[in-house]
């Protein structure tokens, strides 16, 4: 979908006919018998799936990523308006539709900007370049002679503009990355704060979201979900929901329950009398709570894997003391603030779905399986959602929409779920376990290092190669389409080691796994995988080991930093929040400071929080102060935006939430049972740029959340002298550390 | 199913539907208004927040039968994309959203504090939206987009 505002009419001129005036190559066939180009682009070579030139005086922009509130459709406009030298306005971008934009796969993993971004620079560059190449044969002027401002080529006295020049030039063919982006001296909208596109439409009541789709004869459909993970459907009364007033259809496959009516409330009614009927089985196979839950982590069948060894050359000699502590992480929610909701509909055998996925092409793989038909016949739409902060119910009521249109007799169906669906079905980031281990020498410098992490899985979203599916859809069906078991993502990314290879230079380190594929609670990816839990624990330990080394945090991991632009960020933090060396807290109030480049590969970002801890044993923040390195900037304001939000959510994670659930059922169903930050627990927020225009542009969506956690466990260990290691600190745990 | 004639930003309509169907359906898919979102069904999160009467509502859990002869206003009732109210201006200007699926509740709650207290204290908006939830973490944009506002309509 576009960003630009859509009004009912364009939504259903946008998605009821599908242009078809481009290449959609397909993607790995090609990428494996060519050579590489920059980002994207490798995967999705035809210039023209990039970009069109239109008669009407714009350009057309195509990504396969998708906007999921971090406003990524603004920064790829300014991209390509830049490169091909038109004004920002005249960009339309087209976003994640499996019938028109190139595949990239998942929007995840603070990608966008690097691959899609990158794809769009050469891509424009090379159109910018192409349309010059024709506008000087036929005004028979060098193109070294020719400019370009806003699409009109001039070289005085002759003009020509690109929409005239465009009808002599195709893009059907491989980009080739020849034509280079231009240097940052001359970019005019990328770097500036460009408002976001989006926005307009959202604080007018525009129609922005799925949520807000009306097609003509649309139902409204619920499902009615098992009362625990692996209940089976014994009985339900269909006949007696079919009656109802306003319901057109139920259907039941197997575990699968759903209805479709005229009205919402018909809907919601319906769902409410098929659940009160329903009779399941349900077994108590969740495991344990509270402290409990790790020991039981701890004892499941697990894959055993060094991530990461290395042996010093010379060891020292010495006294060596050896320091460990042990970290824990519950299970935390997405709690997006509008659950997960899909259109589809079904007809002549296709169907059409509109969905908030952060990946519409594995999606349709999925779908495809769970529905029993081939991708050709299965059409996914990205259509915004609430943010998602990762993988949530959206993939899931995607196929939940598509199964009930069967049932509609071609009438499209609304699905939405509602706040006990998304609370209890999506996928959890996993609880976790990090032991750590340091040893000093005499110099009380870090000569070894151990991290071991026991975790579920961080990815289990729809792929489109695994043999099973990932959509609940699939596994609730009579003839059910089962998940396959996810391999951890590699280093140096990682997923649940994500982080855990230390970016300091410690002359022994040995980072192990216990990846536990079993998941009695389902778990996926939520915003960060592992980083947040394993740089809350490699940032708390090297703050413990500091401490015992009778060091200053800040000069401790400089120390042990060679890295220039890591280091940078650290002094920047400290300075812009007059971190002073070797300050105590006073029992109620201390300072705290944490690092991370998010999967040592994207930005570099310092937090420093100041806590205090009340008598009640509440800890509030009440300043962060953040320095960010994303290499070359395109949107500050965006970037500010990501890294501020990334600071207030980890906060709220760090400070009130986890999962709660008995040994049966999952019993987190509202935001009662579920605290987040409001606005009186929201810290002030500082974020520092550090802007590198020879850099390559790095992505910012999860480079907080990790140093956030860290520097508030480091402040209130240094307000209370007391080291909080179980996440997450509410004031009974905070009241069991001090007392 | 009986009659109700709702009245939703001066437009007056009648909508066959029972009795404790919440107003956030009606406004929804009756009046076709995309302003107050569906996130909990149960008063916890803000995000259908409306008008009635000109006090703040929380429409998931208003039934229609107790809005006769009330006036509804949602955020398409306080301004246009052509003539915005200063609030939706003030939270363009801050680019107060992420996400924005929270905008429009939190718009409607803020309008509600800036119609009895026009120059609200930081912790005065602080409170007046500690029962909106917003999931992105742009509360500190949007106190600053309410402040904006306070003081643009206070030039108005």
């Amino acid at each position: 979908m576009t960003t630009h505002t859509l009004s009912r009419r364009q939504f259903l001129k946008r998605t009821g006919v599908i242009v078809s005036t481009f290449t959609l190559a397909g993607p790995t066939a090609i990428a494996q018998q060519s050579t590489p180009l920059p980002g994207g682009l490798s995967n999705n070579r035809m210039l023209d799936g990039w970009v069109r030139i239109n008669s009407n005086n714009t350009v057309t922009v195509f990504t396969g990523k998708c906007e999921i509130g971090q406003g990524i459709l603004t920064a790829l406009a300014q991209i390509a308006a830049d490169e091909l030298d038109v004004a920002y306005e005249r960009v339309e971008i087209i976003s994640a539709d499996t019938a028109r934009t190139p595949n990239e796969g998942m929007t995840a993993g603070s990608l966008s900007v690097e691959n899609s971004g990158t794809a769009l620079r050469f891509a424009c560059a090379e159109a910018r370049g192409m349309l010059l190449a024709a506008a000087s044969r036929k005004l028979n002027v060098a193109v070294e002679k020719l400019s370009v401002a806003d699409g009109a080529i001039s070289a005085t006295p002759v003009r020509m503009t690109y929409w005239e020049v465009a009808k002599d030039v195709s893009f059907k063919r491989e980009a080739t990355a020849t034509f280079k982006p231009k240097p940052v001296a001359q970019h005019k909208v990328i770097g500036k704060n460009v408002p976001r596109l989006d926005l307009p439409a959202k604080v007018t009541g525009g129609t922005a979201y799925v949520q807000d789709m009306r097609l003509p004869g649309m139902l409204f459909g619920r499902v009615v979900r098992p009362p625990s993970y692996r209940a089976t459907l014994q009985s339900v009364d269909e006949a007696a929901v079919r009656a109802m007033p306003g319901v057109v259809a139920v259907t039941r496959d197997g575990n699968f329950l759903a209805v479709a009516a005229e009205r919402e409330e018909q809907a919601i009614k319906a769902a409410q009398a098929l659940r009160a009927s329903a009779k399941w089985n349900e077994t108590p196979d969740l495991p344990p709570s509270g402290l409990a839950l790790y020991d039981h982590l701890k004892k499941m069948p697990a894959r055993d894997s060094v991530i990461n060894t290395k042996t010093p050359v010379n060891a020292s000699g010495g006294k060596i003391t050896t320091i460990e502590a042990e970290y824990t992480r519950p299970f935390q929610a997405h709690g997006a603030l509008g659950p997960s909701a899909a259109v589809a509909q079904f007809q002549d055998g296709k169907y059409q779905v509109w969905t908030h996925s952060q990946g519409v092409f594995p999606l349709r793989t999925d779908l495809a399986k769970a529905l029993k038909t081939t991708v050709a016949n299965v059409t996914c739409t990205h259509v915004e959602g609430a943010g998602c902060y990762g993988h949530n119910g959206a993939d899931d009521a995607a196929c939940d929409a598509a199964l009930l249109a069967r049932a509609t007799n071609g009438r499209p169906v609304k699905l939405q779920w509602m706040r006990d669906d998304e609370f209890v079905w999506e996928p959890y980031g996993s609880a976790m376990i990090m032991k750590m281990q340091a040893q000093l020498d005499e110099a009380k410098n870090i000569v070894s290092w151990q991290h071991e992490i026991w975790s579920h899985p961080h990815n289990t979203r729809p792929t489109s190669n695994a043999a099973g599916s990932f959509v609940l859809g699939g596994w609730h069906l009579a003839n059910p389409v089962p998940p396959v078991v996810p391999n951890n993502g590699p280093q140096p990314a990682g997923a649940a080691d994500r982080n855990a290879v230390p970016l300091y230079d410690f002359p022994r380190q040995n980072i192990l796994l216990h990846y536990v594929t079993d998941m009695p609670v389902r778990t996926s990816a939520l915003r960060t995988l592992g980083a947040y839990a394993n740089v809350f624990a490699l940032e708390s330990f090297i703050d413990e080991v500091a401490l015992a080394a009778g060091a200053d945090p800040v000069e401790f991991r400089l120390r042990h930093m060679k890295n220039p632009r890591a280091r940078a960020v650290i002094e920047l933090a400290a300075q812009k929040a007059g971190w002073k060396p070797g300050a105590k807290g006073n029992g109620t109030s201390g300072r705290g400071i944490a690092f991370a480049q998010y999967k040592n590969l994207a930005c570099y970002c310092a937090v420093v929080a100041d806590v205090t801890v009340d008598r009640t044993d509440n800890v509030r923040v009440t300043r962060a102060v953040s320095a960010v390195d994303a290499g070359l900037i395109i949107n500050p304001e965006g970037i500010i935006h990501q890294i501020e939000g990334g600071i207030i959510q980890s906060a709220s994670w760090t400070l009130k939430e986890q999962v709660k659930f008995d040994r049966q059922r999952i019993t987190t169903r509202s935001w009662a049972d579920y605290p987040i930050f409001t606005f009186n627990d929201v810290p002030a927020v500082e974020v520092h740029l550090i802007n590198m225009p020879n850099e390559r542009p790095l992505g910012t969506g999860e480079g907080s959340q990790g140093p956030a956690v860290a520097a508030i466990a480091n402040a209130i260990a240094n307000a209370t002298g007391k080291r909080p290691r179980d996440l997450p600190f509410t004031p009974d745990k905070v009241r069991a550390l001090t007392s | 199913m009986p009659d109700y004639i709702l009245r939703v930003n001066g437009t007056q309509r009648t909508v066959s539907t029972d009795a404790d169907t919440p107003l956030l359906y009606v406004l929804r898919n009756d009046f076709e208004l995309n302003g107050p979102k569906y996130s909990c069904g149960m008063a916890q999160c803000g995000a259908c927040t409306v008008h009635i009467e000109g006090r703040a509502a929380r429409s998931c859990v208003t039934p229609v039968s107790s809005l006769a002869g009330k006036a509804v206003t949602t955020l398409e009732g306080i301004g246009t994309l052509d003539k915005m109210h200063p609030l939706q201006k003030a939270f363009l200007d801050e680019q107060a959203a992420q996400c924005g699926y929270c905008t429009s509740g939190m718009i409607m709650a803020a309008k509600a504090l800036l119609d009895s207290t026009p120059k609200p204290s930081d912790a005065q908006i602080r409170n007046a939206l500690a029962g909106n939830l917003c999931r992105c973490g742009s509360h500190n944009r949007i106190v600053r987009a309410v402040q904006r506002a306070a003081g643009a309509v206070k030039g108005a």
